[in-house]
């Protein structure tokens, strides 16, 4: 019951969001919408994460999104920052 | 219990999505960053809990509530890094905006920040940022 709502409800949806999420950062018009689509990526792939390990019932890939938390975190501050000082003198 | 595991799943489904909707239709960058680092950090808190729920365990709540404390400390940071860096690279506002506060205040060679009555002349350089 709980894991096939998983299946056929829940993840469906959390990929239709990956795909309008994927669509900003194709079409994105300054570099800085790439950036924040691609947090969000990082952030839909550690919801599909949790619920895959509900579904397999293995609570060991709950590291992957942990790590994946933090990888998110420091790519954006890097991206940003640079940018910031790319318009610096 | 399974009840409860389905209900917080999907409402943090829904926020995700609703993110991911807001992303692709929201007509500025800065509404679009306003949308994506909130309802994306309630979403993946309720997908987190209802994890938690379902395990049961002390080292699967512990990874939890280390993942929902990464995301709530970093989400506001990076989104106001990102949101600095759109302001000073000249990001377009939306032709509907009515009220820019920023406007004028920021030095744009030194990227530091003058209150009201300040004279931008008479400031002191800023020191070194990180």
């Amino acid at each position: 019951m709980l894991n096939n709502y998983l299946l056929f409800g829940i993840l469906p949806v959390l990929s239709i969001s990956a795909i309008l999420v994927f669509i900003r950062f194709l079409k994105g018009p300054y570099t800085l919408d790439r950036v924040v689509s691609l947090d969000f990526l990082i952030n839909i792939g550690i919801g599909i994460i949790a619920i895959y390990s509900i579904v397999t019932d293995h609570s060991a890939f709950l590291d992957v999104a942990m790590i994946l938390a933090l990888i998110a975190f420091l790519g954006s501050i890097a991206f940003s920052y640079y940018l910031e000082q790319r318009g610096k003198r | 219990m399974e009840i409860i595991i389905m209900a917080m799943t999907s409402v943090g489904t829904l926020f995700i999505l609703i993110a991911a909707i807001g992303l692709i239709r929201m007509p500025d960058f800065f509404l679009r960053l306003s949308v994506t680092i909130k309802a994306a950090t309630l979403g993946l808190g309720f997908i987190m809990g209802g994890t938690a729920l379902y395990f049961l365990e002390f080292s699967v709540t512990a990874k939890v509530i280390a993942i929902i404390f990464f995301l709530l400390i970093t989400a506001p940071v990076s989104g106001h890094m990102i949101g600095r860096t759109a302001y000073f690279t000249g990001m377009k506002l939306w032709k509907g905006t009515i009220l820019d506060e920023l406007k004028g205040k920021y030095d744009r060679k030194t990227h530091s920040l003058t209150s009201d009555g300040d004279d931008p002349s008479e400031r002191t350089p800023p020191v070194d940022e990180l």
